[in-house]
């Protein structure tokens, strides 16, 4: 494969054809920020926060869906890149619940990652707020459009769902959000809870609901593990604090099969209460316990292996 | 006595909203009445480009404009011009100049200076009737390119004539086709961007109306050039009559043989189809056109890939506005050095201009590149409507600027303009007045892009909000000092960082406006004054005592119950009351409201 040289920040770099600017400057630990990027996900380029300056381009490229070019000048750091990519922070922060205390995402929050890193706050741009209805009608996933920083991730990730695409974006110009089919409630959708979407957000705007008040994200340990309620064999991460299972997150779309509903909320059933380590019958419309022999179909079995024990 | 003629009645748009088809109507009757329906035609024709005076008649044999023609004056039109070839003094226009009615259409001032190549059939032939172009060497330039000239030659000719986008930026037609005709690929396509947006502009939908074959035969010599054997013209919906005469061209051209399989025997196959777009004004950027088309929210994606390489459904596509394609037969027929004798070194040809606002000759303007705003807008235009004085032309729509006074001797190119902080455009031109705020207009144009941005990236989407909110505290006299700095760092960042055109281009209005209009927007912020007196938040109202004769016709008329008073006493306004609507100061004989 051909290689490229290019000069980022001063250091000559060399990558492969085909690279972006972005994945250049990750190959080589120069960090940019991104909110709207996904390796694995098609660049819709919208946050504009990776933006770089680039010798001989017209304005300010964003270095996600840039392809990196024989002999390039790059510049990810000087003032007027990160001056631009202060004043994209400021807006969205300025649209934004700063009820950082209290949100399901804190730790884990990249909007609020990269505000501190670049000292936003919010407070040069103040004007209207968005005051979107939250969708909570469904006992899955919380959806606060508020929240929302209209990266467009979700909808990728939907999209790259077979027989999904329940998401897009509605509405013009500040009243964008995204939603299902005709702006309802996800429950009104035919959304089948995958919560792929709820894995790949940025910010707190959408929840597994499963996990409100069960943790926070530092204090979780993560373990990938493989499905066992059917033969699909689905990856996920389970997400444990304290020894104790809270919930699971899901993988991102184009990593096999979306993860089911029993497998998304199956591990609830571990600390169930009313869980229980004997048979049951239906005997006329009442489950009824049974000892293990019975259900087994073993009979006096048992007590003949005893007696030929002795 | 009458013989063979035709009367052309305007019946674009502009005009048959103003009652044109009425006349139309008029005229048949009276003429059948007359018994001259043998000798006497009747024409509806696409815009004949005076909408000021609109609707207007043109006598053809004599060349004589009838101007504000209305339904009572056709039996005297018919009886006086048509049977007694006397013309018909009092509805011919009025120079300016000399106060005289002006007889011939070619001396009148609107239209002498002005320079028709893409509108030399608008407003004179019968747009659904596709004789009418033919006769008019319609469907030459196709010939042309078909028998005699080879892909590669057409695309050399369009090159070397040096014609330009005429959509606004201005980029090279002959190397966009180039880009595409190079693109690999076996299906090819060509789109006409007829999504025509900026408040103001009318001149793709006046051609699309009054010439549209010149937009299919342009679109055909593309496609040969380029390769591609299907196009779309993407049309607002909002142009109904646009579409209709689209359609009926089609149709026609289809029965013609000039569109559809194996044209004029050359072996090339072409098929046009009409999409109306649903009306969001960045559809008319060239990658959420092609979303649109393909039934998909009209969004732009990031480019690359370009259009010529992965364009509609995935196929290289070309795509060029209305007056681009409409250049192009005129460029086949009469040859590149023709064509790039007009205009500028570095932008050829002609351009239209859409006239618009507080100018006496509202209408559609064709003039070479290089004619300078001055003559357009007073040579043309007749200068500002009431005899006030001129404060700025807004050009380039919501992408453009507004200039001063001191800026009129720009020459109306591409770069000189870019230079200036303003853009060609699409060519609206909105001429204010010494009434208009700038700042204002400045919230106008934010406004506007505001609702139409599309929502996908962050700085058109959260930045255009910010600034008109920002404009919108000054005109109410709540802004800060330091909101000007704010307003220009902001609008720079948008430029700069935004994904489409539409973003990179929407704070040009405020940018030009400040730099032009500073002590504009001080005035409003340190002095809380509008000094066009158009911001109604920082007007007061009161009565000059002195002056007031207590005839209490400003009360009367009033539409609060804020000015109180007894009859031939002054009266007085009750400031806390008062909406400042204006009707007072409007009302008053004696000049004793004062507005401040």
């Amino acid at each position: 494969m051909a290689v490229l040289k290019l000069t980022i920040d001063g250091r000559e770099v060399s990558v492969p054809q085909g690279t972006t600017v972005l994945e250049a400057c990750r190959m080589h630990d120069i960090s940019i920020p991104t909110l709207c990027h996904d390796k694995e996900l098609t660049s819709g380029g919208s946050c504009r926060l990776c933006v770089v300056q680039i010798e001989g381009m017209r304005n300010l490229p964003p270095a996600c869906v840039t392809q990196a070019t024989q002999g390039m000048m790059v510049e990810t750091q000087n003032l007027k890149v990160r001056a631009a990519r202060k004043t994209i922070l400021e807006l969205l922060v300025a649209n934004h619940p700063l009820d950082c205390m209290t949100c399901e995402k804190l730790g884990d929050c990249s909007l609020a990652k990269y505000a501190y890193e670049y000292g936003v706050t919010g407070e040069i741009y103040q004007g209207e707020k968005r005051n979107a209805p939250i969708d909570d009608g469904n006992p899955y996933i919380l959806r606060d459009p508020n929240k929302c920083i209209l990266c467009g991730k979700c909808i990728a990730t939907c999209n790259a769902v077979t027989e999904r695409s329940v998401i897009d974006y509605a509405y013009r110009g500040f009243n964008t959000k995204v939603a299902p089919f005709m702006d309802t409630d996800l429950k009104d959708s035919n959304c089948v809870y995958c919560n792929r979407c709820v894995a790949i957000c940025p910010v707190g705007a959408l929840v597994d609901k499963s996990m409100i008040g069960k943790g926070r994200q530092w204090e979780f340990t993560k373990e990938e593990v493989i499905c066992t309620f059917c033969e699909s064999g689905c990856k996920f991460d389970i997400n444990s604090k304290n020894g104790k299972i809270i919930g699971v997150t899901a993988k991102s779309a184009d990593n096999g099969r979306p993860l089911c509903l029993k497998g998304r909320i199956g591990s609830d059933f571990r600390y169930n209460p009313n869980r229980t380590e004997m048979p049951f019958i239906n005997q006329d419309g009442e489950f009824v316990q049974i000892p293990w022999e019975e259900f087994l179909g073993l009979g006096n079995i048992v007590e003949k292996i005893n007696s030929l024990a002795k | 006595m009458a013989e063979n003629q035709r009367i052309l009645v305007c019946a674009g748009t502009g005009c048959a909203s103003s009652g044109a088809n009425k006349l139309i109507s008029a005229l048949e009757a009276e003429i059948k009445l007359q018994g001259l329906e043998e000798t006497v035609s009747i024409v509806g024709t696409g815009c004949q480009g005076f909408c000021e005076k609109g609707p207007t008649i043109v006598i053809e044999k004599h060349q004589v404009l009838y101007t504000s023609v209305t339904v009572d004056d056709i039996a005297e039109i018919v009886a006086s011009d048509i049977i007694k070839d006397e013309r018909v003094e009092r509805l011919l226009l009025i120079d300016q100049v000399t106060q005289k009615p002006v007889a011939k259409l070619s001396e009148i001032r609107f239209f002498a200076k002005q320079k028709r190549i893409v509108l030399q059939n608008c407003g004179i032939i019968d747009p659904q009737k596709i004789e009418e172009y033919t006769d008019r060497k319609g469907y030459l330039a196709l010939q042309k390119a078909l028998k005699e000239m080879s892909p590669d030659e057409v695309l050399e000719e369009v090159k070397k004539s040096g014609l330009r986008g005429r959509g606004g930026a201005g980029f090279p037609t002959g190397l966009k086709w180039g880009f595409c005709r190079g693109a690999a690929g076996d299906k090819k396509y060509v789109i006409c961007n007829a999504d025509e947006g900026d408040p103001g502009a009318f001149m793709d939908r006046s051609v699309l109306e009054g010439d549209p074959h010149s937009v299919i035969e342009g679109m055909l010599i593309g496609a040969y050039a380029i390769g591609a054997d299907e196009g779309y013209v993407y049309c607002r919906a909002e142009y109904p009559m646009a579409i209709k005469h689209l359609e009926i061209a089609i149709g026609q051209a289809e029965e013609a043989g000039y569109l559809g399989k194996n044209i004029l025997g050359s072996g090339f196959n072409f098929n046009l189809n009409v999409f109306a777009g649903a009306g969001a004004f960045v559809c008319g950027e060239e990658t959420a056109l092609m979303a649109s088309i393909e039934g998909k929210r009209g969004m732009p994606r990031v480019r690359p890939p370009f259009p010529a390489v992965k364009g509609l459904w995935g196929k290289p596509t070309n795509i060029n506005n209305v007056e681009t394609w409409s250049n192009i037969p005129h460029i086949l027929r009469n040859g590149s050095e023709w064509y790039a004798q007009m205009g500028t070194e570095k932008s050829k040809g002609t351009k239209i201009f859409a006239l618009t606002g507080k100018v006496n000759n509202t209408g559609l303007v064709e003039v070479p590149m290089g004619t300078t705003l001055r003559e357009i807008i007073f040579d043309i235009g007749g200068g500002v409507q009431n005899g006030k004085a001129f404060k700025a032309v807004q050009i380039g729509g919501p992408s453009g600027g507004c200039m001063p006074e001191e800026m009129l001797d720009t020459s109306v190119d591409y770069d000189s303009l870019a230079k200036a902080g303003a853009m060609v455009g699409s060519g609206g031109l909105v001429i204010m007045d010494e009434t208009t705020c700038m700042v204002d207009i400045a919230r106008f144009f934010l406004s506007f892009t505001t609702k139409e941005s599309c929502g996908k990236c962050t700085p058109c989407r959260e930045g255009t909000k910010r600034m008109y909110e920002i404009l919108d505290r000054i005109t109410k006299g709540e802004g800060k000092i330091e909101d000007i700095d704010t307003l220009e760092n902001l609008a720079h960042a948008i430029k700069e960082t935004s994904l489409c055109g539409l973003g990179q281009t929407a704070p040009n209005p405020i940018l030009a406006t400040i730099k032009y209009f500073r002590h504009e927007f001080e005035a409003h912020i340190i002095d809380h004054k509008c000094p066009a007196h158009a911001c109604s938040a920082l007007l007061s109202y009161s009565i000059d005592a002195e002056k007031c004769k207590g005839c209490g016709l400003c009360a009367k008329n009033c539409p609060t119950t804020c000015i109180t008073g007894e009859k031939k006493k002054p009266y007085v306004i009750k400031e806390d009351d008062c909406i400042k609507c204006g009707t007072c100061i409007d009302k008053c004989k004696f000049d004793a409201v004062i507005r401040a």
